[in-house]
């Protein structure tokens, strides 16, 4: 538990991916079966522990602590957990901490009443670092900046495997984890993957950017739009369906909608979206339907979720990843022609005659609601990963603004020492009549390294005010911002939020009150 | 017998002794004063006298240059003064190198003022000395039961063991340049880290003066003037105020640690942007304050600066009568 502690301690502060990987890499490495595979379970999200931790804290505390002290201390701490932690007295007996291996045993089978009395023999054996870390453990969402994803490569950096492998067999092994790590470790083979099912790692795409698609011999490419909802993988077989995010989360249970109306063996890949009546949703309803516990029937007849297939890695448990693109494409076309469904259908690939139509094409998707065009090579075997020149997503131009700078704010890691976050704002009449700034948007890049530390010197030389780490400029400096989208907000001032903003373009040579006005960003919400 | 309160009690200027005509770490310039230690909230410049540690007045006279005061005094750990009939004495209050408790009796009364302190050893500085008295006057910077400061030498580990697993990175600590980095030097000194030890420049003079006061703090190179990259995998000091400003950008990628007792809470150490917080303190904790509030034996505590609402309640609590007493010009320090 204690190097646990002090792994979880240092994750939390640590600013970058590298610094990340390397304290994950350096644990696997030097901790212990089981130890190391229950703390991959803790950082990769796969524990389910569900103990009533508001309630135990605050019940171990109206035993332990004084009111009013430890009403004083959470005030200024701010956080409970945290709180009681700090505030537990300091172990006197020598015991030897508990090791991660019993606290999870323990915590599993633990009711409300014996998971408080659990907490309360380890609060003792612990120190201050300790006891957070447990704190943050039984409450099941460590929230230590680390992603599962990030977990698993740092995992696969230890054993110096692909991260795509492990990937691979990761939803075939259960924790800790013991097979995985003898395989890392060399002592063992792979782990069988079996007949189970599992998520098989996606095929990502590369971003294209300005001017690039001129180098593309389009004819060697397949085009489809580019869907606007979350990618998925759903893999079926004797009646069972089972649905990954594109990280590999199994989210069937918010999705019964689309387990049960699939039948079918083959591991299909494609867009998960709210369809009514033939149109695709704004991405808003379908996110109604994201991270759901449990499903209304309101809810499923309000925001019909729907499959929009692009891909199929296994048909009747055959393995197609090395076909071409093209091959695969037939076989899913054949496949879905047999098992039709109310909640699936294909990405329609899009002719065209050559480069022009294309770009003519790509142009007219804002216009038409769409996010954009995918081009992937008719030759392209399915690679895990996102695999160099085989996928591209062009995405659709551009929105832009011109906002005036408001606040800055320092950055993390590398940017610590430069104001490097900007909150920029639009004109509006104030309710004096007189034009006043009312933020829209923060925007943390688009510029290059050169620009940054003029900026930085900008914001130094032209502060007015300062909140905290904030400073306040003088409403002075335009900032173009680039921004893929805008959607109502009633928990932004303005009203609004915009999707993806970025600076585009430092206006030094314009005066402020030429820029936009928020009337003007509100006529960009589309319905 | 009239109480302590009617001849030491808070002006405008400070904590004043009627009697003895002089205030204790006034917050402006004054006629007489008595300074406990050489921090810039307690040690302020234009006094017309001075009365402190020898250590202080040294202290004093590189910081504040000719602003350090007209006529100094010096005054010895545990040598006696009478200031119009009021007896002086210094007890080491263990903050920093010179840091000393006032010990003030009057017809017979004991009053004691603390100024900062800690329970702490340090390497740097004679010990707290717990003194009986009527009156104390206690800090509580600390003043919160979640402030419990865990063992230097663990802190210490913790920043040797992150150069072991950063190599190639610098490792810049952010520590106060009075005490707390001369402290930290000490500290690394004895952990049997040997190698030069980088300073930002203006933690410099205060080293030379803590070694020529015969703190011995082993090989110092400066950072201003060294070429960044032989700073890869180094430790260096510099005052919390550079940690993220331009000074820094010339080290490459560092891991940026800061050494006090703020740390403790993780929000501090977050708005920080600190990588790597280190709960060491020139302060002294929860423990400290109810600790030594007990051992002076007195039945009366002033409380000054910091956490001060807890830490009455709980002297309250204990049995003892607690007062807040409000005092212009301190302030939570980057300690």
């Amino acid at each position: 538990m204690k190097a646990f502690a002090e792994l979880l301690d240092r994750l939390v502060y640590c600013p970058s991916r590298n610094g990340k990987l390397k304290l994950m890499s350096d644990y696997f490495a030097a901790t212990p079966d089981p130890d190391r595979g229950w703390a991959l379970a803790a950082l990769t999200g796969s524990l389910k522990l569900s103990l009533p931790m508001r309630r135990i804290v605050r019940e171990l505390m109206e035993r332990h602590a004084d009111p009013v002290l430890f009403e004083l201390s959470r005030d200024y701490v701010g956080d409970t957990a945290e709180t009681v932690a700090l505030i537990w007295p300091e172990p006197e007996s020598q015991a030897e901490p508990p090791s991660l291996q019993e606290v999870i045993d323990a915590l599993a089978g633990a009711d409300a009443r014996t998971g408080q009395a659990l907490l309360e023999t380890w609060l003792d054996q612990l120190d201050a670092t300790g006891r957070w870390a447990l704190l943050k453990l039984a409450t099941g969402a460590l929230r230590v900046g680390v992603s599962a994803r990030l977990a698993k490569l740092a995992t696969a950096q230890m054993g110096g495997v692909d991260v795509a492998e492990l990937e691979e067999i990761w939803h075939a092994i259960a924790p800790p984890y013991e097979s995985l790590f003898a395989w890392l470790d060399g002592a063992a083979e792979k782990p069988e993957i079996g007949s189970a099912l599992i998520f098989r790692p996606l095929m990502l795409a590369h971003p294209l950017e300005e001017g690039e698609i001129e180098e593309l011999d389009v004819g060697d490419y397949l085009a489809e739009w580019k869907w606007d909802g979350i990618r998925v993988q759903i893999s079926g077989r004797d009646g069972e369906a089972r649905l990954f995010s594109r990280t590999g989360d199994e989210i069937s249970h918010s999705f019964p909608d689309i387990i049960t109306n699939f039948a079918g063996n083959a591991v299909l890949d494609g867009e998960l979206l709210v369809v009514r009546d033939g149109d695709v949703a704004p991405f808003n309803d379908l996110q109604q339907r994201l991270n759901r516990k449990t499903v209304t029937k309101p809810m499923l007849s309000r925001f019909p979720a729907h499959i929009r297939l692009y891909d199929m890695l296994f048909a009747k448990g055959e393995d197609l990843r090395e076909l071409p693109l093209e091959a695969r494409r037939a076989k899913l076309e054949d496949w879905h022609a047999a098992n039709q469904s109310e909640r699936t259908d294909l990405s329609p690939l899009i002719e065209t005659k050559n480069l022009e139509e294309l770009q003519q094409l790509w142009s007219s998707t804002r216009e038409a609601g769409i996010e954009g065009l995918m081009l992937k090579r008719r030759d392209s075997p399915y690679l895990a990963g996102r695999p160099k020149g085989h996928w591209f997503k062009w995405k659709r131009a551009p929105l832009t603004l011109d906002t005036v700078l408001m606040y800055a704010q320092r950055g993390s890691g590398k940017r610590s020492s430069y104001y490097s976050d900007y909150t920029f704002g639009a004109w509006r009449d104030g309710p004096d009549g007189a034009q006043e700034l009312v933020p829209v948007g923060k925007a943390y890049f688009g510029f290059t390294d050169e620009e940054l530390a003029k900026l930085d010197r900008w914001v130094r030389n032209n502060t007015f005010d300062r909140f905290g780490p904030v400073r306040a400029v003088k409403p002075e400096l335009v900032l173009e911002v680039a921004f893929d989208a805008v959607h109502p907000s009633p928990r932004h001032k303005s009203g609004v939020a915009m999707r993806f903003p970025r600076v585009h373009r430092i206006r030094w040579d314009k005066p402020a009150v030429e820029a936009d006005r928020l009337e003007t960003l509100k006529k960009l919400i589309v319905r | 017998m009239a109480s302590v309160e009617s001849w030491l009690y808070p002006q405008e200027a400070g904590l004043f002794c009627k009697p003895g005509g002089f205030y204790v770490d006034p917050h402006r310039a004054v006629d007489r004063a008595i300074i406990t230690h050489g921090h810039s909230d307690h040690a302020r410049p234009g006094h017309d006298r001075v009365l402190a540690t020898p250590e202080t007045l040294a202290i004093m006279d590189q910081r504040l240059g000719p602003d350090s005061g007209g006529e100094r005094q010096g005054l010895r750990y545990g040598e006696e003064l009478t200031v119009n009939g009021v007896t002086v004495r210094l007890a080491p209050a263990g903050h920093i190198l010179g840091s000393a408790q006032v010990v003030l009796e009057w017809q017979g009364q004991r009053a004691v003022v603390s100024g900062d302190y800690k329970r702490r050893a340090d390497p740097t500085c004679e010990p707290f000395e717990p003194v009986q008295c009527d009156v104390f006057i206690t800090e509580a910077t600390f003043g919160l039961p979640v402030f419990r400061h865990p063992p230097d030498r663990s802190e210490i580990e913790r920043l040797l063991r992150s150069l072991a697993t950063f190599p190639e990175r610098t490792h810049l600590v952010g520590a106060y340049g009075l005490g707390k980095c001369q402290r930290l030097i000490c500290l690394l000194r004895a952990a049997g880290y040997d190698k030069p030890i980088w300073l930002h420049g203006a933690l410099i003079g205060l080293c030379e003066l803590y070694q020529s006061l015969g703190v011995p703090l082993g090989p110092l190179e400066s950072a201003t003037t060294a070429n960044p990259r032989s700073l890869d995998g180094e430790i260096v000091l510099a005052p919390p105020s550079a940690l993220r400003d331009r000074w820094s950008r010339r080290l490459r990628d560092p891991v940026t640690a800061f050494a006090s007792g703020w740390m403790r809470v993780r929000g501090r150490a977050r708005q920080r942007g600190v990588e790597l917080p280190l709960v060491i303190s020139d302060h002294a904790d929860w423990d400290g304050l109810t600790r030594t509030i007990a051992e002076t034996g007195a039945p009366e505590i002033w409380v000054t600066h910091g956490r001060e609402e807890a830490l009455v309640y709980e002297i309250e609590r204990s049995g003892r009568r607690g007062r807040a007493l409000a005092l212009v010009g301190r302030e939570d320090e980057d300690e």
